[in-house]
């Protein structure tokens, strides 16, 4: 807590001390009105202080001023205790409010805290301690054990498991060794390194992600732009009812009921006060943003969250993001040879091509049979001559070319047909595989209402679109040129928010175009960062669906939050103007509201991580 | 030009925006945003005009929020 919070613990206290102080002195009216005063002053002198200032300089609808003249016109109207215990609601409602919002915010920049302050640089063989942002590119990097990774940078030398959930949200520690690359914010849980860095401190992971982080509440979303114009005609409206309530009755009655009607006035003062409202929205954007930074998912903007709620159409890119590009088997068909034969034959020949489906063949099948001649052509396949036989591999059309006698009907699938002395003698179907949890996210997204999903590829429509089709998009458009996927974007934007996944490496304009442009994999990529909206830092396609999730998550805290303020007040409006709801309810309708709807927002960073993975 | 700062003591999030509200008309200014709850303040004006902008832009503060400290 801070010492400001500190002396306002202490301010409450001995308030509430002299508070009940004057409610024993009984009838003695000296004690009781020293005893009332002291605890007013005590507990309120700033706010009616900071009220008197702002009047000065004509500003008369702030808070301040609303508590000091509600909490004051009590007392005026004989409601002593009430107008104190107002003051001293008020103070305790801010307190609450000031430590949940540190709290919130110190939640999200625990990144910060994650932050190294010193890194360990070997300079002329001598190891020396400077600061992060001395350390400049190609200088290198000490981490022992224990120790962060300050810099992004390239390991030249030891082996170690290190923590990476500051970055990836992955509980599971990975290994590193030389070579791969370190990204600041990583922990080194064993063993010793040394790597180059390969960035400045300022241009690292863990610096990119902080600014974006924080920067990410400047851009609102409609429902934040939403409340601050609702604000601004509440509150206007909501004091004039006030002026009303307190002369219309007068003009009607005369001084009889002044009092009375005075009275429900304040209440209105208090209840008027729009910053319940205001800070209700963007602190569950807020709680929603630091929630996705804890799976790896930097969300640039609350506008975003708004816009993944309700996304209609999601397109995917294909190889990288979908499936991994590398193609494996997946049915044989033979013609006098065994199986086994077929592919040990298939993949010794295809083991000399370059090809990237022959590659996938050579590493599937054993490929030991020595091979006499061998002719690549191209685009088509290879010819080669083993034990005196000629052998045919390819594609169909290579096949047909060559005259093949006995070819079997036309398959949908990516096929290497393989001939012998002309006869046909098999053909084996490849499929490019899919990632890691590619069904479980395509359902997830179903689950959650998303209408169309679509994969956008430049690559042949052959190639993986069965294996596509099976995993249940809707369409596949294939053989696009990054032009075309922007223009396929623009065709789904009239059925609603289009989100779009890609690598971020050649998709820059499509992830640009779409309403919210996702990179996956992209720790450490600048590109990417620079280019989506969202970000996915761990290369898992998990993410696409979590973030999804959580998006609709903060939506709901959101618009419970909204309902809720919103709510209340008008319910302590109604019955404060027929006289039910009194100085308590207006104080907690703004201060009681504003804890809630903060704790409501915290829910979304306090709640542990569902379905781990 | 753009200027990042720490804005601190703002009271509520509504006295926030009617201070970002207020330095968006200022002449010279592209874009003003205030985050009350990461207590940012990015200013991005005019490179000849920013200097002035700040100034009257301190006033804005000053006079909707006494409490209030800015500092870059």
């Amino acid at each position: 807590m801070t010492r400001k919070n500190k002396i306002t613990v202490y301010r409450i206290g001995v308030s509430a001390l002299m508070f009940v102080l004057s409610l024993l002195v009984g009838q003695n009216r000296i004690l009781f009105w020293i005893f009332s005063c002291l605890a007013y002053l005590v507990a309120g002198y700033d706010v009616v202080m900071t009220a008197l200032r702002k009047l000065l300089k004509g500003r008369a609808l702030d808070e301040n001023f609303l508590m000091s003249i509600a909490s004051i016109g009590a007392m005026f109207t004989g409601e002593v205790h009430e107008g104190i215990f107002v003051m001293l609601f008020y103070k305790v409602g801010v307190l609450f409010e000031n430590v949940a919002v540190a709290r919130s915010r110190r939640s999200i920049t625990a990144l910060l805290e994650k932050m190294p302050d010193s890194v360990t640089v070997l300079r002329d063989g001598k190891e020396v301690v400077v600061e992060p942002d001395e350390v400049q590119i190609g200088d290198e990097i000490i981490v022992k054990p224990g120790e962060k990774v300050a810099i992004d940078g390239e390991i030249i030398e030891g082996f170690a498991a290190m923590d990476t959930s500051a970055i990836t949200g992955e509980s599971a520690p990975r290994e590193y060794g030389a070579g791969d690359e370190v990204i600041s914010g990583f922990v080194n849980l064993n063993g010793s390194i040394k790597f180059r860095a390969n960035k400045v401190f300022s241009d690292s992971t863990i610096c990119k992600i902080l600014e974006m982080v924080e920067n990410a509440t400047m851009k609102k979303a409609k429902t934040e732009h939403f409340i601050t114009k609702f604000a601004k005609v509440y509150t206007p409206i909501v004091v004039a009812l006030a002026a009303l309530i307190a002369i219309v009755p007068l003009c009607i009655g005369g001084f009889s009921q002044a009092s009375l009607w005075l009275h429900r006035a304040f209440v209105f003062l208090v209840v008027s006060c729009p910053c319940a409202l205001v800070i209700s929205v963007p602190l569950g954007f807020f709680g929603g943003i630091g929630k996705a930074s804890r799976y790896g998912i930097l969300i640039k903007g609350s506008n975003y969250i708004e816009l993944l709620s309700r996304v209609q159409t999601f397109a995917f890119d294909k190889t990288g993001t979908l499936t991994s590009g590398k193609f494996s088997v997946r049915n044989v068909l033979t013609n006098g040879l065994e199986e086994s034969e077929l592919l040990r034959l298939a993949g010794s020949v295809e083991k000399c091509s370059a090809h990237k489906l022959a590659l996938a063949l050579a590493q599937y099948a054993c490929s030991d049979i020595a091979i006499e001649t061998f002719e690549e052509i191209s685009g088509l396949g290879v010819s080669a001559v083993v034990d005196g036989k000629t052998i045919l591999c390819g594609s169909r059309k290579l096949m047909e070319l060559h005259g093949v006698a006995a070819l079997p009907e036309k398959s949908t699938a990516t096929c290497v047909y393989v001939a012998l002395e002309n006869v046909f003698a098999g053909r084996i179907e490849l499929e490019d595989t899919l990632r890691e949890n590619a069904e479980q996210t395509i359902a997830a997204l179903r689950e959650s209402g998303v209408k169309r999903i679509a994969v956008l590829t430049g690559d042949h429509a052959e190639n993986a679109k069965d294996t596509l089709q099976r995993l249940g998009v809707d369409a596949v458009e294939a053989g696009l040129l990054p032009t075309d996927k922007v223009e396929k974007i623009e065709g789904y934007l009239p059925d609603g928010v289009v989100a779009f996944v890609g690598d971020g490496i050649n998709d820059a304009p499509v992830l640009g175009r779409a309403d919210v442009g996702i990179a996956m994999g992209a720790m450490g990529s600048d590109v990417a960062i620079e280019a989506a909206d969202v970000v996915l830092l761990d290369d898992t396609l998990c993410g696409v669906s979590d973030v999804v999730k959580i998006s609709k998550q903060t939506m709901r805290i959101v618009k419970q939050n909204i309902v809720f303020a919103i709510g209340v007040k008008f319910i302590v409006l109604i019955l404060g103007s027929i006289g039910i709801a009194g100085m308590w309810e207006a104080v907690f309708a703004d201060v009681g509201v504003s804890v809630i709807a903060i704790l409501n927002s915290m829910r979304l960073i306090l709640a542990k991580r569902d379905g781990d993975h | 030009m753009k200027k990042t700062g720490k804005i601190e003591n703002l009271c509520c999030a509504h006295c926030a925006a009617e201070i970002q509200e207020k330095i968006a008309k200022l002449d010279g200014v592209n874009e003003v945003n205030i985050s009350f709850i990461t207590q940012k303040f990015v200013l991005d004006a005019d490179d000849t005009q920013i200097d002035a902008v700040l100034k009257q832009a301190k006033k804005i503060i000053k006079k909707v929020e006494p409490d209030c400290v800015l500092t870059f």
